[in-house]
């Protein structure tokens, strides 16, 4: 295996309040090759985001990385402050947001965004740039290119933007793509083609993807391999194919056995019962276990085992039968 | 503001309103010491009269010999000794200070509350009517809008005393002042309540009342008034910050109480004159009062603000 | 685009349309004009004649049309106290009082918006606290007392600038400017001040508490994911969605700023249309209060107007259609 765009190490976020500290994200790693897509999935709430804005180091104070390590190609980044992470932002590390309405600044003309960007990261000149950004918008798919580069963003469809939007994500040239819901706010005709348009794009240029969503039915057709996280801790990693056809922590289970997947065929749609803890509630032991069914003493008072590689983050992972 | 049902509203509204608001109060220290010195000011102007130790309009009670008398120091020619010292006249800073302060609130409160009552009159009637009523009414108060209140206030002030005969019109001057003031200060009540009355009259208990045969007139002053008056005593609160302000602007500029009626601008206007001769109290003292008493106000106001309703801003 | 200016301007003309009938109604109901032009010495025929003489013998809706006509052509009437031309006596201050307004307004945008941005940058920083809490005081600082602290400060104790007038002038083809003598520039220091300062509080904690609101949305967010250098992110992103709704504020604090020169004028004995208005209201001299009203109205319409049109030079989603924005 390749040495990882992306490797994360135990990384924990705090978040300090007046009723006590609140872990978004409690020891969480895994790794991400080049050319790779890693889905991160789980529901609101249970650290997704908030870990893909460690990595960019755009945590919103008060909330601040407490533990763990960052590494991008090779060079350590979680204790990369200001200047020196801003140069990292946009040229190693893009970032697609779910809602394109609202991240593209409706003043400006998306050429302008795009040169901006390119400018300050690339060592090009002002010409090369327009011509770069007119090739970056015919790459993502949108057709007269060379004349939409002086548009504004409401002068194009919803679908249309987030194209604009990896563009700019793509335009500098980044190793490593966060997509943050990139497909939530989006008509469902249109999530496919930007789905496949990200997939098409990241593989040709061996850009490792973190693709963090709560709809499994995105992480199925996308994903090489998928992270499950689980009030900010993860609950199971491994190969897509591997998670959903046999889940071996009890959460991915029912996560599974809730999901509409239409290769399953299911009737009826499973619950799981109760929700997931708020984050100044989560229980001792395993976080998922007032609500698992499997649940033993062991549970209780030690956290799952942590998942790394392909594990699950339980005790007494399930021998799957596969879900039929 | 939520939906009680009618019987329980009035009496429910005012013990939630009292015990979250005196609970805020007893927190905001800024609050307390702003309706501290209120409260003190407000009670000095309505005993003024037992408080000063001169009656300042009282001609018999005045020495020019007095004149110009530094606080606190014995007057050159009679000895006598005054707190904040004496005006040229020889009336006593102190005494004139608190019959200012007395005009000063008497207008902004009247002025606020002709305001108050105008405005929320206009406005029930323009979003319970709708229709012509509800045009006319909130074009004129968008024409308003778009000229500073206190021009509004300079003009309707120059008018009223274009109409008033010349021998009345000092005597006129103090209620002229109030009708200008308020008559420039309505727009912001009716624009509140106007938009209160049109979410509250498509709520059910409002339809209720409608179907059991009450009159609009009930409707409105029984059902809808209530629902407005948090937000209505937050704009109050501030409207007197700013019509005490207009009327000492309009005073200082010598369009508003009369020398004869001195309010505290007339008192500034005045204590201008003697700002380069070094009599620096006869300025200083009615100025600073001024400024406590609108601080004060405007504080109070805020908090208040924040305090019922987050939401207006 | 063209049919909203169309509107706007429409509105803009009704306006005017009664403020005139303000006006007009002034001269028409408070005080009688007969009286004021005539001595005591009248005949009926005298007044008779002066009255067909003024049209007042014609219908109601006539007369304001007239008096519409006459005031479009800068015709107000003679001034009771002056006995001179409203419209002479008008055009002869109104240098004055335009140039302290400029010199203000100026002042009041430029340093609003800069304190602005700073406190909304830094946020939690100790100057931009500080700033804030004076804010509040300025607010409830009546106009003429910060005039008449300044004149105490910087004219009767350090004696270092003049408390009143324009000092010397220089008439350029009808306009006297203060610009050019030392003494012109170092009489607008204090007034100017005084003019602005409330002005400049207000735009700043508006320029403050919006751009606070900008800094928050995803498109901000996204700039920085980007590695967007600071200073772009908050001056060409941040800054100009900013500006979108300040503006208009501004625009009407511009003419503000010409209404609250009444106040600065009168403590400053400013010889600009301020003071002439207030004179005209001590003395009721009604053609000048008539004169002033309609200058104003015209001059603040007029900035609004400025306003709406700016926004298309500004906001590309109105320039495609007008309902667009959130």
């Amino acid at each position: 295996m390749a040495a990882p765009v992306l490797s994360i190490r135990n990384l924990t976020v705090e978040i300090p309040t007046r009723h006590g500290i609140l872990k978004p994200v409690d020891g969480v790693s895994y790794d991400i090759v080049g050319g790779e897509i890693l889905g991160i999935v789980g529901e609101s709430g249970a650290g997704k985001s908030m870990a893909g804005n460690a990595v960019i180091g755009l945590l919103s104070p008060p909330a601040h990385i407490a533990k763990g390590e960052i590494w991008l190609n090779g060079a350590r980044v979680d204790q990369l402050k200001g200047e020196a992470m801003r140069r990292i932002r946009g040229k190693e590390i893009g970032m697609v947001f779910q809602d394109p309405l609202t991240s593209l600044n409706p003043l400006l003309r998306i050429g302008d965004q795009l040169v901006e960007t390119m400018l300050t990261h690339l060592p090009i000149s002002h010409a090369e740039a327009e011509k770069r950004a007119i090739a970056a918008l015919e790459e993502v798919g949108i057709p007269g290119a060379a004349k939409r580069v002086n548009s504004y963003p409401h002068e194009f469809s919803g679908g249309m933007r987030q194209r604009v939007v990896i563009a700019l994500a793509l335009c500098a040239e980044p190793s490593l793509i966060i997509a943050d819901e990139p497909t939530t706010a989006l008509d469902v005709s249109v999530q496919a083609q930007i789905m496949a348009l990200l997939k098409r794009l990241c593989r040709d240029r061996g850009t490792a993807v973190m693709l963090i969503t709560h709809d499994m039915g995105v992480i199925a057709e996308a994903a090489d391999r998928v992270a499950v996280m689980y009030a900010g801790r993860l609950a199971e990693l491994g190969p897509v194919r591997e998670v959903i056809t046999a889940p071996r922590h009890p959460y991915t289970h029912g996560l599974m056995a809730s999901t509409p997947l239409a290769s399953k065929g299911q009737k009826r749609l499973h619950q799981i019962p109760g929700a997931m803890p708020r984050l100044d509630a989560v229980p001792d032991g395993c976080a998922f276990n007032p609500r698992c069914p499997y649940v033993q003493d062991k549970c209780r008072h030690a956290p799952g085992p942590t998942a790394e590689g392909n594990a699950a983050a339980c005790w007494f992972p399930l021998v799957q039968e596969e879900l039929s | 503001m939520s939906e009680t049902p009618i019987p329980a509203q009035k009496s429910r509204l005012r013990a939630a309103l009292e015990s979250d608001l005196f609970y805020t109060f007893t927190r905001s220290p800024v609050a307390v010491v702003a309706a501290f010195v209120v409260l003190l000011m407000l009670l000095a102007s309505v005993f003024a009269p037992l408080i000063a130790p001169t009656n300042p309009f009282d001609p018999a009670s005045l020495n020019l010999m007095n004149g110009f008398t530094a606080p606190m120091a014995a007057n050159d020619f009679t000895g006598d000794v005054f707190l904040l010292g004496t005006d040229d006249q020889g009336r006593d800073v102190f005494s004139t200070i608190l019959y200012g302060m007395r005009i000063s609130l008497f207008v902004g409160v009247s002025a606020v509350l002709f305001a108050m009552v105008l405005g929320i009159t206009l406005g029930l009637l323009s979003g319970y009517l709708g229709g012509w009523v509800e045009t006319i009414i909130m074009r004129t108060a968008d024409v308003q809008l778009t000229f500073p209140s206190i021009l509004v206030a300079m003009l309707i002030f120059g008018i009223a005393k274009g109409i008033t005969p010349v021998e009345y019109r000092d005597q006129m001057a103090i209620w002229v002042l109030i009708l200008a003031i308020g008559l420039s200060d309505w727009v912001q009540f009716a624009r509140v309540v106007r938009g209160a009355t049109l979410v509250e009259k498509n709520k059910e208990y409002v339809e209720a009342a409608r179907l059991i045969g009450r009159g609009s007139g009930a409707i409105m002053l029984r059902h809808i008034l209530p629902n407005v008056l948090s937000p209505v005593l937050v704009i109050a609160t501030i409207s007197l910050a700013l019509a005490i302000i207009a009327e000492a602007t309009l005073s200082f500029l010598g369009v508003g109480a009369p020398p004869t009626q001195p309010s505290l601008g007339t008192l500034i206007r005045i204590g201008q004159g003697f700002l380069f001769s070094g009599e620096w109290w006869i300025l200083l003292f009615p100025a600073t009062t001024l400024l406590a008493l609108a601080l004060s106000v405007n504080l109070l106001g805020d908090w208040l603000r924040d305090a019922l309703n987050p939401r207006l801003r | 685009m063209l049919a909203y200016i169309i509107r706007r301007m429409a509105q803009s003309a009704l306006v005017l349309l009664i403020v005139g009938l303000v006006a007009f109604a002034m001269f028409h109901f408070v005080g009688d004009p007969i009286d004021n032009m005539l001595g005591q010495e009248r005949t009926a025929d005298d007044i008779e004649r002066l009255r067909k003489q003024l049209g007042l013998d014609r219908p109601f809706v006539v007369q304001y049309f007239k008096f519409l006509e006459n005031a479009v052509q800068g015709n107000f009437g003679m001034s009771y106290r002056q006995g001179r031309p409203v419209i002479d006596i008008l055009l002869e201050r109104a240098p004055a009082t335009l140039e302290l307004a400029a010199v203000s307004g100026i002042l009041a945008i430029v340093f609003g918006i800069a304190l602005g941005v700073f406190t909304a940058i830094k946020r939690k920083g100790f100057a931009a606290n500080a700033i804030m809490s004076v804010s509040l005081i300025g607010v409830s600082l009546p106009t003429f007392l910060i005039g008449i602290l300044l004149i105490y400060l910087f004219s009767v104790e350090l004696g270092w600038l003049p408390s009143f007038g324009r000092g010397n002038v220089v008439d350029l083809g009808g306009w006297s400017t203060g610009f050019l003598t030392t003494s012109g520039l170092k009489a607008l220091i204090l007034p100017s001040i005084t003019l602005g300062l409330y002005q400049m509080t207000l735009i700043m904690r508006l320029v403050r508490s919006e751009m606070l609101e900008v800094l928050r949305q995803d498109y901000i967010r996204f700039a920085r994911a980007r590695g967007l250098r600071d200073r772009n992110v908050h001056f060409r992103h941040a800054l100009k969605n900013t500006m979108v709704p300040v503006i208009t504020v501004i625009g009407l604090q511009l003419g503000s700023i010409i209404a609250f020169a009444i106040i600065t004028e009168t403590v400053f004995q400013w010889p600009g249309v301020g003071l002439l208005f207030i004179n005209a209201i001590q003395f009721v001299d009604i053609p000048v209060m008539a004169a002033y009203l309609m200058l104003i109205s015209v001059m603040f319409v007029g900035i609004n107007l400025i306003v709406d049109i700016l926004y298309f030079f500004i906001d590309p989603r109105l320039r495609v259609d007008r309902t667009g924005g959130h």
